[in-house]
């Protein structure tokens, strides 16, 4: 019979290192021992459950969700959506997205940032959803502008939004960035460029995707998520008495 | 040509950047937008077992305090169970084992409530001490950094437990053990977290 085994091991080699220095913050915030490996114990294929109750069903709408009754955010109106897959390629169903981003003039609410882009009266630019039964999620919101950040003098992010997923084990957790296809910011950032692999940039990339998209209202990107997959033990083969 | 193995790739981390409050702890970026956020409350009203402060500051490798990082706190509670299909039983009513942390602007200190976890495991990897899983991000964090944190009167089960001596450098196991002490009758868990240099602290490939 086959069970749940252990998480496949994470591929540190499409993951950015520690270690970046064209991202200045990473030196001084990157562990310099090797990280210690660890087998899957309970702690690890465990992670936490969240449910409907959790979060309000208006939550996925950043065109509402902080805009005054009958307004809307200034910017491209989007759909964000995709699936959450695991590595198996099999839906993670029920499971916590959470995005945060800037407003279309590129500033974010947030009480550091100091970006002369002012800030939208009804943009709060973050949202949350729970998968469904086939890991789909969507989001309403608008595009993010490009801006600015010290690490070079002229440093510009590309458009990005920042995603948080769960999974169902704790050691599938995972923050990263949704880009957009076509944006020549995405070569030349070196926070992209952490990342040694090409493919994995790509994977980042989100597609303009026409066929969500709602005619004369919404334009969509579609954005996959591909968490770590988990082996199924053909054969029980643990040592009894431990 | 050979077949082809059709796996997917996990998706690469990104840091979490200056402005993760935003998403994952709104208040603290300065707005109200959501009716609940979540992870304030780690263990809810009904959880058994002794009420505990866990405290600390995340020191990067100049020696500074790092000011804008969100922690999560996955744990079990008092009997060892974690609160999910596979772990291992059934918890208290209200019981999530989960939480987030995030530090103070100005200082770099963080805390969170919780209950202490009783100890864990069996399976392959055998019984582990009573620890708190924790995973942190922050600007310059580009994956997630996992550690655990240990509690200093478990001297005998923390000997014995089966992480903490796959660690070979001996000296390096004291990082992950936070020193307690009594305030008002509470008792509190000091642990800071060293990102890199002198004591840093052991992070895990999980
Ligand atoms: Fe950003």
């Amino acid at each position: 019979m086959k069970q749940n085994g252990d998480y496949y091991q994470r591929d540190r080699t499409l993951h950015p290192p520690a270690l970046t220095p064209g991202y200045k913050t990473s030196v001084a915030r990157s562990p310099q021992y090797a990280l210690i490996s660890l087998q899957n114990s309970v702690g690890e294929i465990t992670g936490p459950v969240f449910g409907h109750n959790d979060i309000d069903p208006l939550d996925n709408d950043l065109l509402n969700n902080y805009a005054s009754p009958g307004e809307n955010p200034i910017g491209e109106r989007i759909i964000l959506h995709g699936r959450v897959l695991d590595e198996n390629a099999r839906p993670v169903p029920e499971t916590l997205v959470e995005i945060w981003q800037a407003n279309a003039g590129g500033r974010y609410r947030h009480k550091k940032d100091t970006y002369l882009a002012p800030i939208d009266p009804n943009f709060g630019g973050c949202g949350r959803t729970i998968t469904d039964e086939n890991g789909y999620y969507y989001f309403r919101t608008v595009k993010p502008g490009a801006y600015p950040w010290r690490n070079h003098v002229n440093n510009w992010r590309p458009a990005h939004i920042h995603v948080s997923v769960f999974g169902s084990a704790f050691n599938q957790r995972l923050i990263s960035q949704c880009y957009f296809e076509g944006d020549p910011l995405i070569p030349i950032c070196p926070i992209v460029q952490t990342i040694p692999d090409q493919d994995a940039i790509e994977q980042l990339t989100a597609k303009l995707d026409l066929n969500a998209t709602i005619p004369l209202d919404t334009i969509a990107y579609k954005f996959d998520i591909v968490l770590r997959g988990r082996r199924s033990t053909l054969f029980e083969n643990r040592l009894e008495g431990n | 040509m050979p077949q082809e193995l059709q796996y997917l790739r996990e998706t690469a981390s990104q840091t979490a950047g200056p402005y993760v409050h935003i998403g994952l702890a709104p208040g603290a970026a300065g707005f109200d937008i959501y009716k609940q956020e979540l992870g304030h409350d780690i263990v809810g009203p009904n959880a058994k077992g002794e009420r505990i402060r866990v405290e600390g500051r995340v020191i990067d490798g100049t020696g500074s305090p790092v000011k804008d990082v969100l922690l999560e706190v996955w744990q079990a509670n008092a009997q060892g169970i974690y609160a999910h299909p596979e772990g291992g039983g059934e918890v208290e009513d209200g019981f999530r084992g989960w939480g987030r942390v995030i530090t103070d602007f100005e200082t770099g200190e963080w805390s969170f409530e919780t209950v202490k976890p009783g100890p864990t495991g069996g399976g392959n990897v055998g019984t582990q001490a009573p620890h708190i899983n924790l995973w942190l991000v922050a600007r310059g964090i580009n994956v997630g950094l996992n550690t655990r944190m240990y509690f200093s009167d478990e001297a005998a089960a923390n000997a014995k437990d089966p992480v903490l001596n796959m660690i070979e450098w001996e000296a390096r196991r004291p990082t992950l053990i936070a020193t307690r002490t009594e305030q008002d009758g509470l008792a509190v868990y000091r642990f800071d977290i060293r990102l890199q240099g002198e004591n840093e602290t052991v992070f895990f490939d999980v």
